[in-house]
């Protein structure tokens, strides 16, 4: 349905250089494709229309037109305004105050009461901290268990009142019993509100009002489209808060209301929602975030991954047996143990260029590896170091011994050998290409 | 004017309140771009593209309206701006179905398995439709199997209360497609005419959970040959362009039948579904108005239109 930006981009320059003369008329064209591919990333309108224009602005000052490939320098420019945007560096939330006080707020099914068992569970195991869960939800049905549960999960108290419906007052008594039993963190989960629900608005002010907490989160589902703009200030306007979470990341929106969020209300990103469970939590990288939007692909960050984790010497040693063609099945696993150890596969994935798009919709498990390695595992070693060996009734064996089926044993040598096949062409110069395109990419990919 | 007629007095006004009061009805700023013009110009395409994008209706689909509403004044000429109006208004109906049929009565339970992502609203529309059935006299059970999310079930068990109805449940846990077996049956020995089974929220780029849902529905298959009668994916109005990503693997797992949009009595105008109905061929066919037992309507096509450009 949507097209990738770096597509529309690659037809938009096609027309800007299958033309005589470039003309501004050209990067007129060129952003409208960009400001379409904002606005089907759920960019604002008024947000994609400015930033359009700016990038315009700034791209016929950097005269785009003469430069040799206008096409990068667009996307150069483009990236780092974007980057700017979401704000070029991390923020933490504040801790001090004893205890320091978070107050979470939201429409409804955003993601707040997962999201404040993840703090929880962050601030405990990673800060150090003894948080205080305060069940201030006193409308949904089950929202107190809800909450119940997760503090459990996570190890930590909870703080509740059935008999009370007024969240003021159940703050209030929270925030004594944290005093007296030594927590000194104190997260107040709240009901999901509607911007225009008056009342409700109002009810979040008076908590806020009582407790006078630390750090204010919003808490925004990414796949949030052009209402972002609205509620996002609305609840600004009524709370001042401090920051945003986005949540709901593992999905595969593109999450521009992020972009939104911080060109109308100018907070900072300060957490992301990345799994149901409770260890589903991380810190926010802008120059991702605006890859994201963009649907270009982080490449920096999985060339930071892969060089942290990719052993040096034995990728030589690899490469050695490729040339020789020496390249056999223990090989083979130890690439994936690799990959493996590089992370989460689908994240890594979506880092490639061009992956993006190819894995929508696609989920790899980490223990997509399993029936690999299992039959692997149940070759003999002759087997392993040359593939040829393997005849009908060693396939049946392998098969067997795997708990897999012999299509699957099929599957795997077939995969080998075009990997193999794919291997030696990328040393024959492809490689040499292809880190050279990451590199030129990454180069602009991270923060000015 | 009239958002929604179904809101009432209070609740409009309280809307309206919400809304930038800035922002001009889109209609009126389309009639003076357009008055005596035998072509739509670009300050009027500028307006009308901003009311089709600000209402989520998303790129492809509103440049589809657009092209057709020129291609429209261009055959008919003149035209003035109520005509104007009123072509926009008809080519984006061209576009949805008009929703509602009464559930049929059939031999046995009709059952009705509610999908969707995380917190769109399944098990508040369920309260609420199971109550609705129940108000038209309607022997209703629920099938609890959501059995992952914290206090899922509980919650299922305070609307099932709420609604008066039956409700079946195992404990957190354990097997969803078990649940549904134990639903259906129950459902067919007591004589129930409508089954509703809530299931755990799912993005649906996870294939695992995806494939859960197609074995959940399979299962039901064992016990009633036709269940489930309905799968009535729930969209949230707030959601942007992913909506259609959500239909397409939702429609892929199990065959989707009808849509519920939630969450409209907020800024939100759920736009999305436009297209969404219009590539899938499926119905919108519930509202969801509030968080109340009560605030679920049957979908109304011109009512929803209207709503976009207020
Ligand atoms: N304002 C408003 N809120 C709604 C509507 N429908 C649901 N909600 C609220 O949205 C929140 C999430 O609703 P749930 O019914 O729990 O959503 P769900 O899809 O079952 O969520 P999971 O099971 O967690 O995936 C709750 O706070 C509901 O009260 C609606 O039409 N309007
Ligand atoms: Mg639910």
């Amino acid at each position: 349905m949507f097209e990738n930006l770096s597509e529309k981009l690659d037809k938009a320059f096609k027309v800007l250089k299958g033309q005589g003369s470039i003309s501004e008329i050209n990067v007129a064209q060129t952003m409208k494709e960009i400001r379409k591919a904002l606005l089907s990333a759920d960019v604002d309108f008024k947000t994609a229309k400015s930033f359009t224009s700016r990038v315009q602005k700034k791209a016929l000052g950097e005269k785009v037109l003469s430069a040799i490939d206008p096409g990068q320098l667009l996307i150069k420019i483009m990236k780092d305004e974007l980057a700017e945007l979401m704000g070029s560096e991390q923020s933490e939330i504040s801790l001090e105050g004893t205890p320091s006080v978070i107050l979470i707020a939201g429409l409804q099914g955003s993601g707040k009461t997962t999201f404040s068992g993840k703090l929880a569970f962050h601030l405990k195991n990673n800060k150090n901290k003894r948080p205080l869960l305060v069940a201030c939800d006193v409308y949904r049905p089950a929202a107190i268990d809800q909450i119940e549960v997760l503090a459990e999960q996570v190890g930590v108290d909870v703080f509740q009142d059935r008999e009370n419906k007024n969240p003021v007052l159940i703050a209030e008594n929270a925030i004594k019993h944290a005093k007296t039993n030594g927590h000194n963190v104190v997260i107040i989960d709240t009901a999901g509100r509607l911007a225009v629900d008056e009342a409700m608005m109002s009810e979040i002010a008076a908590v806020k009002k009582a407790v006078n907490p630390q750090e204010i989160l919003f808490i925004v589902d990414s796949m949030t489209g052009q209402d972002a703009v609205n509620t996002a200030k609305a609840f600004n306007d009524k709370l001042n808060f401090d920051g945003v979470v986005l949540t709901k990341l593992d999905g595969d929106t593109r999450g521009g209301a992020a972009l939104t969020i911080r060109s109308v209300v100018d907070k900072p990103i300060k957490f992301i929602g990345t799994s149901e469970k409770m260890d589903g939590l991380d810190i926010f990288y802008p120059d991702r975030m605006a890859s994201r939007i963009l649907g270009m692909g982080d490449v920096i960050s999985l060339v930071e991954r892969a060089q942290q984790q990719f052993d040096e010497e034995e990728a030589r040693q690899v490469q050695k047996k490729i040339a020789k063609n020496q390249f056999g099945f223990d090989d083979f696993l130890k690439q994936i143990q690799q990959v493996k150890k590089m992370g989460n596969m689908k994240d890594l994935m979506g880092m490639i260029p061009g992956m993006g798009k190819a894995m929508k919709g696609v989920d790899v498990e980490d223990d997509a590896f399993k029936g690999i390695e299992a039959m692997i595992h149940s070759m003999t070693k002759q087997e392993r170091e040359n593939p040829k060996l393997l005849n009908g009734s060693r396939k049946k064996r392998i098969a067997v011994g795997s708990g897999t089926s012999v299509v699957e044993v099929n599957q795997l040598i077939k995969q080998f050998s075009q990997m193999g096949k794919m291997m030696k062409m990328m040393q024959g110069g492809g490689a040499k290409q292809m880190m050279q395109m990451m590199k030129s990419q990454g180069g602009i990919a991270g923060p000015k | 004017m009239g958002i929604f007629g179904f809101f009432s007095k209070d609740k409009k006004d309280k809307l309206d309140k919400g809304l930038e009061k800035t922002k001009e009805n889109v209609f009126n700023k389309i009639s003076r771009a357009v008055a005596g013009k035998t072509t739509i110009d670009e300050l009027a395409l500028d307006d009308i593209e901003e009311a089709l994008i600000t209402s989520d209706i998303g790129v492809e689909t509103s440049l589809k309206i657009i092209g057709k509403l020129e291609g429209r004044v261009l055959r008919e000429k003149y035209i003035n701006t109520s005509e104007l109006n009123n072509f926009l208004k008809e080519e984006i109906s061209l576009l949805m179905k008009d929703s509602y049929d009464e559930i049929p009565v059939i031999n046995g339970p009709y059952v009705i398995m509610v999908v969707g992502v995380n917190g769109v609203g399944k098990t508040t529309t369920i309260g609420k439709l199971a109550h609705q059935f129940k108000q038209q006299g309607k022997k209703v059970v629920l099938g609890a199997a959501d059995t992952f999310r914290a206090a899922a079930v509980d919650q299922l068990v305070i609307w099932a209360d709420r609604a008066g109805v039956e409700i079946v449940k195992q404990h957190m846990g354990s097997d969803p497609a078990s649940v549904c077996f134990d639903t259906l049956q129950s459902a067919k020995a007591s004589g129930a005419e409508v089954v509703i089974i809530d299931t755990a929220g799912r993005l649906h780029n996870k294939i695992n959970l995806m494939n859960e849902l197609t074995k959940i529905k399979n299962v039901m298959a064992k016990v009633i040959p036709d269940a489930p009668h309905d799968v009535m994916l729930v969209l949230d109005a707030s959601t942007g362009q992913n909506a259609i990503e959500q239909a397409t693997q939702f429609t892929k797992a199990t065959k989707v039948n009808s849509l519920a949009l939630t969450k409209l009595d907020g800024t939100a105008k759920g736009g999305v579904v436009i297209g969404i109905s219009d590539q899938f061929q499926i119905p919108v066919r519930y509202i969801g108005v509030g968080e109340g037992v009560d605030d679920l309507q049957v979908f109304n096509k011109n009512e929803f239109i209207d709503s976009l450009f207020n």
